[in-house]
């Protein structure tokens, strides 16, 4: 927890500024944000995943209010998202912004954007089936991203981060992670 | 004292007492994949912890943080169930207590989606996902031993034996849970058990375990009254916050 909650240093903007627009300056805090990569999986952006709930501009003092949501409870990527939030809008000019965290309503899966799906999918990721109401576990078969084979099997139902389940394809015999529904 | 901080220091003790107990699996767990599910679960646990004592320090308003709560109590001052301290035991024992206690939480959680303290509802909207996934893993892996080899099943039976007694408490009703029942903030406790019996006798059977009869029902965690194996836990968990207070890194 201490470690948590330490502040993080600097070096780490770099990509996350780069590729926020620059042309757009103080003007465009959402853009700014929404292009804020995913610290664990860097292919798809913080608004990709519907971590990013709402970024707000006060019209009178100009000062920023971002607001995200956590995918899992025990996310250890938040500390990292908040501080490349904060790195992002202060190279458009509002180094004062303040980052808000909500946990209702719960963030689930269906929140992922398509486009967010279809960058998951090009990086070998298999993108999340639709989230059952309640939760209940679902045993859909899973498409294997390298090959398209629905022939797949779930190796563990927890994999490299909080949100991913590790599978293998039967017929291209790849290993590949699945984003599980929740 | 409110009744209010009360019980959300003994949900966050759990979830935090358990994530601890999980983490010590790490690096030792039987094959690799139960090594990342375990500590998975784990961060979860702590995630639900860090959120319950957070929120548990303001409504105690004596401007203690998660940190504090964690790791400046002693084991007196703790609220956790005893079953979550026990220890792992082979990993039979480690997966009865999970399939009992995620039965439970999950269950806890799904009734406290209804509840009339907003803030307290959305932690537990978040954490019931969860925990459908940690009755899943130690589902499967109960009836794997139950209905498996010999020796799988002779030990699987042995921890199911072992945990159970432990269960009683987590259905026991004291003034706290009955004004907070009153007020609509939590449910019953006693008022969960049925559901829960509904999740666990099934697995039980379907792993062909004999379901233990309700006999001797430790309790005292709530009260503080501990196990001697928390204040082990609690040493190695708060060793280091302790021994340099403030430190970060």
């Amino acid at each position: 927890m201490a470690a948590a909650s330490a502040p993080a240093p600097a070096p780490r903007a770099a990509e996350a500024v780069a590729s926020a627009p620059r042309a757009a300056a103080a003007s465009a805090p959402r853009e700014a944000v929404a292009a804020v990569v995913d610290p664990e999986i860097r292919v798809v952006t913080i608004d990709d995943l519907g971590i990013l709930r709402s970024v707000q501009e006060d019209p009178d003092t100009g000062r920023v209010t971002v607001t995200i949501t956590p995918t899992y409870t025990g996310c250890p990527a938040m500390d990292v998202i908040r501080a490349d939030i904060r790195r992002a809008l202060a190279a458009v000019g509002h180094p004062e912004a303040e980052v808000h965290t909500v946990h209702s309503p719960a963030w689930s899966t269906d929140w992922i954007s398509e486009v967010g799906r279809a960058k998951l999918a090009a990086a070998g990721i298999a993108p999340p089936a639709p989230a059952a109401p309640g939760a209940v576990p679902l045993t859909l078969a899973v498409r294997c991203p390298q090959c398209g084979s629905a022939e797949t099997e779930q190796v563990s139902r927890f994999g490299s981060t909080a949100c991913k389940a590790l599978w293998r394809c039967r017929s291209c015999r790849e290993p590949f992670d699945n984003v599980k529904a929740l | 004292m409110s009744d209010l901080f009360e019980f959300v220091l003994r949900l966050g003790d759990d979830a935090l007492v358990a994530a601890q107990r999980l983490a010590e699996w790490t690096t030792r767990a039987p094959e690799m994949e139960e090594d990342v599910a375990l500590a998975n679960i784990a961060l979860d646990q702590l995630g639900a912890a860090r959120l319950l004592l957070t929120y548990a320090g303001e409504l105690e308003g004596a401007g203690r943080d998660e940190d504090a709560l964690a790791y400046l109590r002693d084991d007196r001052e703790f609220r956790n169930c005893l079953l979550v301290e026990l220890p792992n035991g082979d990993f039979a024992v480690t997966m009865a207590k999970l399939l009992f206690l995620a039965a439970y939480q999950r269950i806890q959680y799904d009734r406290l989606v209804a509840s009339s303290d907003e803030r307290l509802a959305a932690i537990a909207a978040k954490a019931r996902k969860e925990s459908a996934y940690h009755l899943d893993h130690a589902t499967v892996w109960v009836k794997r031993l139950g209905d498996g080899t010999d020796q799988s099943h002779r030990r699987m039976q042995a921890a199911v034996d072992q945990i159970w007694p432990y269960t009683g408490e987590l259905f026991a009703a004291d003034e706290v849970t009955a004004r907070l029942d009153e007020q609509g903030v939590v449910p019953a406790p006693a008022t969960l058990r049925d559901e829960w019996l509904g999740t666990v006798e099934p697995v039980l059977t379907e792993a062909t375990l004999t379901r233990p009869t309700d006999d001797w029902g430790p309790a005292g965690g709530r009260d503080g009254v501990h196990t001697e194996h928390l204040g082990f836990l609690l040493a190695e968990f708060q060793v280091l916050h302790r021994a340099h207070p403030g430190a970060s890194w």
